[in-house]
């Protein structure tokens, strides 16, 4: 049986029942404050981040916005 | 008296029109923002709205395009000045101002393209956010891991949908040092071509 998974950034994550996008934040380490977070294209509002399910075979981007300019 | 016949010489015949017709937001007048209104202006973009709140200081001046002299003047009033020495045809708008959600739709609204110049994290987080909210045709360009020097090739444009990134998205500011002229302006330029290439893009899409 192949195991279900979804990408962050290309990486491939086990993916279960249930997973929100805050969950593949915390599987990444990513640890910024600062994202832009993109699920099947979808841009995702910060506020939607607990709340955000990710589909089976999702692909998740996301990037730091970091400071400096 | 310059006309404009005599200053718009060896344009593109194709681009440059479409270029005079439009009109770019630009938030934040810093490094990236100066360089990018700077390079759009001698592009031949039609008009120019930039605003930033903040006044222009010495430590600037490694990396920001202003002068000596300009030194505590608010930095989209010398930006401009700056602009119409080298191109007196321009349209420009400039609002010494902070940007919020609030009045992005008063400021930035007639914008083609908005690209966002921001050197605080969570102010570039607040106007994409926003932007993409209100406008989600409508391209916005942000910024993001512009510091130090060397190693460029790590910046690049990263693309998502209507929603642009450049930068390397990993290098961070060090305590007490700021970004270096290059890189900012590397980052700056990308930004500014891309914009180019969008309104180049969109117009002969119809």
């Amino acid at each position: 049986m192949v195991e279900p998974i979804f990408t962050v950034n290309a990486n491939k994550l086990p993916w279960r029942e249930g997973l929100v996008v805050r969950d593949a934040l915390t599987m990444m380490n990513y640890t910024f404050k600062m994202l832009v977070i993109k699920v099947n294209g979808n841009l995702i509002k910060k506020d939607d981040y607990d709340s955000t399910p990710i589909p089976q075979n999702a692909e998740v981007l996301v990037i730091h916005l970091i400071s400096g300019g | 008296m310059i006309t404009p016949e005599e200053y718009f010489t060896k344009r593109h015949p194709v681009a440059f029109p479409i270029w005079q017709k439009a009109v770019v937001g630009i938030a934040g007048a810093g490094g990236l923002g100066s360089n990018i209104a700077i390079s759009l202006a001698r592009a031949g973009i039609g008009k120019l709205i930039i605003a930033d709140f903040d006044s222009v200081s010495l430590e600037n001046l490694n990396r920001q395009q202003f002068t000596i002299s300009q030194v505590d003047q608010p930095k989209v009033h010398a930006l401009a000045a700056n602009i119409n020495s080298f191109n007196p045809f321009i349209s420009l708008e400039a609002y010494c101002m902070k940007v919020t959600p609030d009045n992005l739709i008063t400021l930035f609204g007639n914008c083609d393209i908005l690209i966002e110049a921001f050197d605080d994290a969570s102010q570039k987080e607040m106007l994409i956010q926003n932007w993409l909210e209100k406008y989600p045709q409508k391209p916005v360009i942000g910024a993001s891991g512009i510091a130090g020097y060397g190693n460029s090739e790590s910046i690049r444009i990263h693309r998502l949908d209507n929603l642009y990134i450049v930068g390397d998205t990993q290098s961070m500011l060090e305590e007490g040092i700021s970004p270096i002229a290059p890189r900012v302006a590397i980052v700056a330029n990308l930004q500014a071509d891309l914009a180019l290439e969008l309104l180049a893009k969109q117009d002969t899409k119809g």
